[in-house]
């Protein structure tokens, strides 16, 4: 809604800024629309993995949510008429999605060794984590394509980045506490994403005016 | 848990699923779209049904096709059976549903990346028969839609003092007049500390050795 609001004022850069900070924070794509929780239980132990994922993670969605919006744009809406398009994204975005990483991975592998060790075992792990397909599908539904579907991509990445690291910072103190029998591993984990995503919605005061 | 190489029956398959190897309390995989549309109960319900359809057609069609898909492109092969399953979900929904398709739509989707439905074709349906598969696929589903209804049941009982939307009594009444439902259960949050709850009961009844998680990064 606010996203919106945004659109109809003239101040474009004002309107992308909104959209970057409500994809990062007010809709935080893990805590408020929960996707990406399975990746984000088993790599979140230690604050090294959780970095190279979510930094994966950030790269893949901004890239994929760009290459989607104008797969969307340029051939699916045109073709509507003759092909079921709302259908078809589904499994077009997921191809897509598929080939960017895929694509990636070989760049990543000629660019630098390095780089390819720390992100290379996530990249494929990331073709299925169910963030990058979300964010491809919320932008789609909130029309929101060209540059601003960059801006988003980004910002859904980067919100799902800090509460990955957020949360690896916590797990590495928790290591260290006396957790219940039952509560341990991810019934506290879930417990402590409940309070993190209870902080996340106090950011809606900060934008809705 | 069976080796990898032995049959399993389907029974047995059925059986592990539903408790032994529950997917959520358990190995706490795929909660990923499901959970955010658990705070009402009718739209939970149709979103387990979609999920118990598709993880049980996915798993007997990857066990079928599963001499003739080649491994190196398995991953995207199964990927590709969720999303055709996925599709009839979305159409059906979409046709008897309307209203509710605006609000889950993009959730039931996202069907197709499920941790759980993957999982069970990648580890299960890739080396073993038919109807055993198509027994692990249901139970899983089954298994993971009564810990997701548990949550919806307890999110829409505290959140807005109904259940299924009809009222309940004097419940309701005491529930609305007096303002205390409870917004957290409505908003996000609610669902990460329910269903941790949860968890919490079912590994008290019957705690087991961590090693499910240990290897749950599955997706």
């Amino acid at each position: 809604m606010m996203i919106l609001a945004a659109q109809t004022e003239t101040n474009y850069a004002l309107s992308l800024l909104l959209i970057l900070l409500s994809a990062t924070f007010t809709e935080n794509i893990l805590l408020t629309r929960f996707l990406g929780m399975c990746p984000f239980l088993s790599i979140s132990r230690q604050l090294r993995g959780a970095a190279g994922m979510g930094v994966a993670v950030v790269f893949v969605t901004t890239i994929t949510c760009a290459a989607n919006a104008a797969l969307y744009q340029f051939v699916l809406l045109p073709l509507k008429d003759y092909i079921p398009a709302e259908s078809l994204k589904l499994i077009l975005f997921i191809v897509m999605i598929a080939a960017v990483v895929q694509l990636l991975e070989m760049i990543v592998e000629r660019i630098s060794i390095r780089l390819y060790f720390a992100l290379g075992i996530f990249l494929p792990l990331i073709t299925v984590n169910c963030a990058i397909l979300g964010a491809s599908l919320f932008m789609v539904n909130q029309d929101m394509l060209g540059i601003r579907s960059v801006v988003y991509g980004f910002g859904a990445g980067a919100g799902w980045c800090i509460a990955i690291l957020l949360m690896a910072g916590i797990r590495q103190r928790l290591a260290k506490a006396n957790v219940p029998a039952g509560l341990e591993g991810p019934g506290i984990t879930l417990i402590i994403t409940g309070i993190m995503a209870l902080a996340f919605v106090i950011f809606q005061g900060m934008i809705q005016k | 848990m069976p080796t990898p190489n032995e049959p399993v029956s389907a029974m047995r398959a059925l059986r592990s699923q539903l408790w032994g190897e529950n997917p959520i309390f358990r190995q706490v995989l795929g909660i990923c779209s499901a959970l955010a549309v658990t705070n009402l109960v009718f739209n939970t319900v149709l979103m387990c049904g979609g999920l118990i359809w598709a993880t049980s057609l996915s798993s007997l069609t990857a066990s079928l096709l599963r001499n003739y898909t080649p491994k190196r492109i398995r991953m995207m092969v199964n990927v590709l059976i969720i999303a055709v399953y996925v599709i009839c979900v979305d159409i059906a929904l979409r046709a008897w549903f309307p209203e509710i398709h605006k609000n889950i739509g993009a959730y039931v989707g996202l069907i197709v990346t499920n941790c759980i439905v993957l999982g069970r074709m990648e580890s299960f349906a890739s080396r073993n028969k038919p109807l055993a598969s198509l027994a692990d696929g249901f139970g899983a589903g089954v298994g993971y839609s009564f810990i997701l209804l548990l949550v919806a049941v307890v999110r829409e009982l505290l959140g807005f003092g109904t259940i299924l939307g009809l009222p309940l009594g004097t419940f309701t009444t005491f529930w609305t007049r007096h303002d205390a439902q409870w917004i957290i259960m409505v908003m996000p949050p609610g669902a990460f500390f329910v269903l941790a709850m949860v968890v919490w009961f079912f590994r008290t009844r019957s705690p087991r050795q961590e090693q499910a998680t240990a290897k749950g990064g599955a997706a």
